[in-house]
């Protein structure tokens, strides 16, 4: 059964805005895959930069512009940068590492390329003939405002606070102890 | 635009994030596959919210709260790990095994047997 909207444009009409959203996943999810394959851990952050940053650039494509500019701002800009922090502070090999992947990657794989499967079936053929009208824009800073500050205050003033207690829980588990207690506090 | 090319891309990014956290040993990179998976939840909301013409912009709202939920889960999570870094000197998910079962429960019966054998 063919809808009104597939015969209009037909199966795959290359638009100018898909082929531009086609090239860009592509390179993000090639990013994707090195982040989660390559064995130096430091590269493996640096290719999620790559990867969160196409992921902004199909946000501008889907017109979701506010998000698109929130996710370079807190993902690329501090997320990945805790990363980093992170990846320094537990002693991170710079180099190559060989035991970057654990016993169970075959399984891991399996599961992967399973549930990939399953995944893109499902979906391909739930949305074949399913369309998305980006013509006027629909995620602009203006009309985000609007929607976040009048419909939904409360969610946002409950994560206003959740973002502190975060940042309390993050103090409090990386404080050091004291150094007198016995000896302890004394790492790094 | 073709609502299949968002949706397979955010499957596809979910499976990358996903064989990602079950086959590496850094905790840290564990934490990358997490916001991967997190990402592409985050891609799929944007592209239905767009597609369904929401009035309330429920989707891209939630994408949003989707990222700040994700900025404090990875602040905690690195305090975390950082904690376990400093009180057991290494990372790895697969060393942490204090509460693991023992591999093989030797009977109780059998044991001074294959001792008295040994």
């Amino acid at each position: 059964m063919i809808t009104l909207a597939a015969e209009t444009r037909g199966f795959l009409s290359p638009a100018g805005v898909e082929i531009v959203f086609l090239l860009v996943g592509l390179v993000t999810l090639g990013a994707a895959v090195v982040t989660v394959t390559t064995r130096q851990l430091v590269h493996s952050a640096l290719w999620l930069v790559a990867t969160l940053g196409g992921l902004a650039v199909e946000y501008l494509l889907l017109t979701a512009e506010f998000i698109a500019w929130v996710q370079v701002l807190i993902y690329v800009g501090s997320v990945v940068v805790l990363l980093l922090f992170g990846l320094m502070l537990t002693r991170a090999p710079i180099g190559r590492s060989p035991d970057a992947d654990s016993g169970n990657r075959p399984v891991a794989l399996g599961v992967a390329v399973v549930s990939a499967g399953l995944l893109v079936t499902l979906v391909v053929d739930a949305f074949r003939s399913t369309w998305i009208d980006v013509s006027p824009a629909r995620g602009t800073t203006d009309i985000m405002g609007a929607a976040l500050f009048r419909h939904w205050v409360l969610p946002f003033e409950a994560l206003s606070v959740l973002l502190l207690a975060a940042l309390v829980g993050a103090i409090v588990l990386s404080r050091r102890t004291a150094p007198s207690a016995d000896g302890a506090g004394e790492d790094r | 635009m073709h609502l299949a090319y968002p949706a397979v891309l955010a499957a596809l990014l979910f499976c990358v994030g996903l064989y990602g956290v079950l086959a590496r040993r850094n905790a840290i990179l564990v934490l990358m596959s997490v916001e991967l998976m997190l990402n592409a939840v985050n891609l799929n909301l944007v592209a239905f919210d767009v597609w369904l013409r929401d009035t309330l912009h429920a989707g891209q709202s939630l994408t949003l709260f989707v990222i700040t939920v994700a900025a404090a889960e990875i602040g905690i999570g690195l305090a975390i790990v950082l904690a376990v870094y400093r009180a057991r000197g290494t990372s790895d998910v697969d060393r942490l095994r204090d509460l693991a079962e023992p591999p093989a429960v030797p009977d109780p019966a059998q044991l001074p047997a294959e001792e008295a054998a040994a």
